[in-house]
C-alpha cells in the first residue's frame, strides 16, 4: 500500500431520505477503502448493506452523502469514461447489435477514431470474450451469457483506468458463470485492469479478488474486514479445492457472512481488527 | 400448416364476400310488376324501387373510373387518381407539417416533467375538438380553403404523436440513460442515438394512429370546403344522385386508408426491437 492508490474511498456514507417524522438512518457510514492500480478487489456483503450504493457513487451516479472518493488523486463528478461499468442485467442497448454496442461506446471515448480503427479496436475485445462470430445478432438473439461477454466486451474495450463490475454474474447459472469468471481473469491478466467487483457469491470473491473487503448489514452498514487473499494468482476453479488453504478462507468469509456481519451494527470495533489478524491466522493456518 | 390455413381463410373471406353480394343483387332487382297506379310516378323517379345501385352496376362504374383514373376534363371531370392523388397530398403534407410540430416538442415534454404537467391540461383541452370545429377559424386566418384543410390535418395528427412521442422519451429505460450517461454521451448524440431508438416504436404508433386520424378527416374536411380532392368527389356525386360513384369512391377510401396503414406498420416493424 505504497504512494497513492488509484481509488481512496475516505469516510462514505449514504442516508436515504426516508419516511417522515422518522429520523433518517443511513444505509451505510465510515466507509473506507483504498484500490491499487492493477488491483481486483471484491466488495462482499448481503443484499441491501448498500453494496450497490457504494459502485455507483464510484460510478458518478449516484452522490454520497458524506465522505470523498478519489480517483487519481481528484474528486469525482459525475460519470465518466475514466471509470467503467459492467451492470448487472447488462444493459445492452437492444436496438445495436452486439458489435454497434461496443462500437457506441468505442466511438465515445475516441470520438476522432476512424471507421476501421474502431472496428479493429471493437474486434479484438470481442474476439477476447469469444463472441467471434455472433458479432452481428442483436442482444435478443443471444444467450444471457453472450450478452454479459458483450458487456464485458464493452467495458473493457473503452479502457478505462478503473472497471467497475455490479454483480455481473448474479443471473446466470453456474456452468455459464464459471465459464465467464475464467475468461474475465483471462482478460484481467492480459490487460492488467484494475478492478472493483461487487458479489455476494463467497467462491467468486475467492476466485477472482485480490483483496475481499467484507460488509456488515445495513442499516450502518460498515466495512469490518479487509482479507488479503492468500491464495496463489494462478489459481484456476479446477484447482482452487485442492489448496488447503482455500477451505480456511471460504469458512471465514461464509462465518462471517452467516453469523457475524449483523453484530457490527451500531458502532461496535469493525475496522481496526480488520486484516491482519485475520491474514496472520490464514498464513498459519490455524484459522477455523 | 400455415398455408392450409390461409387458403381455408382465404376461402372463408370470398365465401362471406360472395354471400353478401348475392344478398345486395338479389335485393335490387328492379320489381317490374308494382301497382299500376304507381307507372307515372315511377317513369319520374326511375325504375328502381330503392335506387340502391346493384354490385353489377357499381362494378361497371368501377370500371369506367378505374380505365382512365388520371383523366383530367375540367373542374367538374378530373379521374379518380387525381382526386385521390389531391387528398393524399394534403394528408401528407398537413402530416408532415405535424410531425415537425409534434417529435421535437414531444421530446422536450417527454424530458421534462415540470412542462409536461404545465402543458398536460392544455393537451387535454385541445385534443377532444373535433378537426373540422377548427375550419371557421382557419378559413377565416388563412382565407384559403386548400390551406385550410392541410391546417385541420395537422391539428388532428399533431396530438397522437405528441403524447406517443412524450411519453416513448419519458420511459425510455433507465439503465440505457446510464449507460450514455457513463460514456459520456449528452445532447443530440445521446437524443439520436439512445433516447430516439428507444422511443421509436412507441413514436411510431402514434404516427400511425395521427395517420389513420388523418384520412378520416381529409374526407370530411374536402366535403366542407369543396374544390378538389376525394371528399369533393364524394359530396359531388351525392349531389349528381349518382349513389354508384359514392359506394366506388367510399371503397377507394377504404383501400387507400388501409395501403397507409399498411405502410406504418412495417415502418414500425422496422423500428422495434426486442429486450
Amino acid at each position: 500500500m505504497a504512494k497513492s492508490p488509484l481509488i481512496a474511498v475516505d469516510n462514505l456514507s449514504k442516508i436515504f431520505s426516508g419516511p417522515r417524522n422518522r429520523e433518517p438512518v443511513p444505509v451505510f457510514e465510515r466507509v473506507d477503502f483504498t484500490v491499487e492500480r492493477g488491483e481486483l478487489v471484491c466488495l462482499i456483503g448481503h443484499s441491501g448493506c448498500g453494496k450497490s450504493t457504494v459502485l455507483n457513487i464510484l460510478a458518478g451516479l449516484d452522490d454520497a452523502t458524506t465522505g470523498q472518493v478519489l480517483i487519481d488523486g481528484l474528486p469525482i463528478a459525475g460519470p465518466s469514461l475514466d471509470r467503467g461499468i459492467l451492470f448487472q442485467n447488462h444493459a445492452l442497448l437492444p436496438w445495436l447489435t452486439a458489435a454497434r454496442n461496443v462500437v457506441f461506446a468505442v466511438r465515445s471515448r475516441w470520438p476522432s477514431w476512424e471507421a476501421a480503427e474502431v472496428a479493429r479496436h471493437c474486434q479484438k475485445y470481442l474476439d477476447l470474450v469469444h463472441l467471434t462470430g455472433s458479432e452481428h445478432k442483436k442482444p435478443s438473439e443471444l444467450s444471457g451469457g453472450m450478452k454479459q461477454r458483450v458487456g464485458i466486451a464493452r467495458a473493457f474495450a473503452i479502457q478505462p483506468k478503473v472497471l467497475l463490475l455490479d454483480e455481473p454474474f448474479g443471473a446466470l447459472d453456474a456452468l455459464t458463470r464459471g465459464l465467464i469468471q475464467d475468461e474475465l481473469l483471462q482478460i484481467w491478466a492480459a490487460t492488467q485492469q484494475t478492478i472493483f467487483l461487487i458479489t455476494h457469491d463467497v467462491d467468486e470473491a475467492i476466485l477472482l479478488a485480490d483483496r475481499i473487503l467484507l460488509m456488515t448489514n445495513g442499516p450502518r452498514a460498515r466495512i469490518a474486514e479487509v482479507v488479503t487473499n492468500p491464495l496463489p494468482r494462478d489459481r484456476t476453479r479446477q484447482t482452487l479445492h485442492r489448496n488447503p488453504r482455500y477451505y480456511d478462507l471460504r469458512n471465514h468469509l461464509l462465518d462471517f457472512l452467516l453469523s457475524r456481519s449483523g453484530r457490527h451494527v451500531n458502532g461496535a470495533p469493525p475496522r481496526s481488527a480488520g486484516a491482519r489478524p485475520v491474514n496472520e491466522a490464514l498464513e498459519s493456518g490455524r484459522l477455523q | 400448416m400455415g398455408s392450409v390455413r390461409g387458403v381455408r381463410t382465404a376461402l372463408a373471406s370470398l365465401l362471406l364476400l360472395g354471400l353478401v353480394l348475392g344478398a345486395w343483387q338479389l335485393a335490387t332487382i328492379p320489381k317490374t310488376a308494382t301497382a299500376a297506379g304507381n307507372a307515372e310516378y315511377q317513369a319520374m323517379v326511375g325504375s328502381h324501387k330503392a335506387g340502391l345501385p346493384s354490385p353489377i352496376q357499381i362494378a361497371q362504374t368501377s370500371w369506367r373510373h378505374l380505365r382512365s383514373p388520371f383523366h383530367d376534363g375540367g373542374a367538374n371531370d378530373k379521374g379518380i387518381g387525381i382526386q385521390l392523388a389531391f387528398s393524399i397530398g394534403r394528408v401528407l403534407l398537413g402530416f408532415a407539417l405535424a410531425v415537425l410540430i409534434a417529435i421535437p416538442l414531444g421530446f422536450l415534454v417527454g424530458t421534462s416533467q415540470l412542462l409536461q404537467r404545465a402543458l398536460n391540461p392544455y393537451i387535454q383541452v385541445l385534443k377532444p375538438i373535433s378537426p373540422l370545429a377548427w375550419m371557421p377559424l382557419a378559413l377565416y386566418t388563412i382565407q384559403d380553403s386548400a390551406l385550410s384543410s392541410i391546417f385541420v390535418i395537422t391539428i388532428c395528427s399533431v396530438w397522437p404523436m405528441l403524447i406517443n412521442t412524450a411519453h416513448g422519451v419519458s420511459s425510455v429505460k433507465r439503465e440505457w440513460l446510464n449507460v450514455a450517461r457513463t460514456l459520456e454521451v449528452h445532447g443530440l448524440r445521446r437524443a439520436l442515438h439512445v433516447v430516439l431508438p428507444a422511443a421509436a416504436p412507441t413514436i411510431l404508433t402514434g404516427m400511425r394512429i395521427s395517420m389513420g386520424i388523418a384520412w378520416l378527416v381529409i374526407v370530411a374536411a374536402e366535403m366542407l370546403v369543396g374544390g378538389t380532392g376525394i371528399g369533393t368527389f364524394v359530396w359531388n356525386e351525392w349531389n349528381n344522385l349518382s349513389l354508384a360513384n359514392v359506394i366506388f369512391a367510399l371503397l377507394m377510401i377504404g383501400l387507400v386508408g388501409m395501403l397507409l396503414d399498411l405502410a406504418f406498420g412495417s415502418l414500425t416493424r422496422l423500428v422495434s426491437y426486442q429486450e
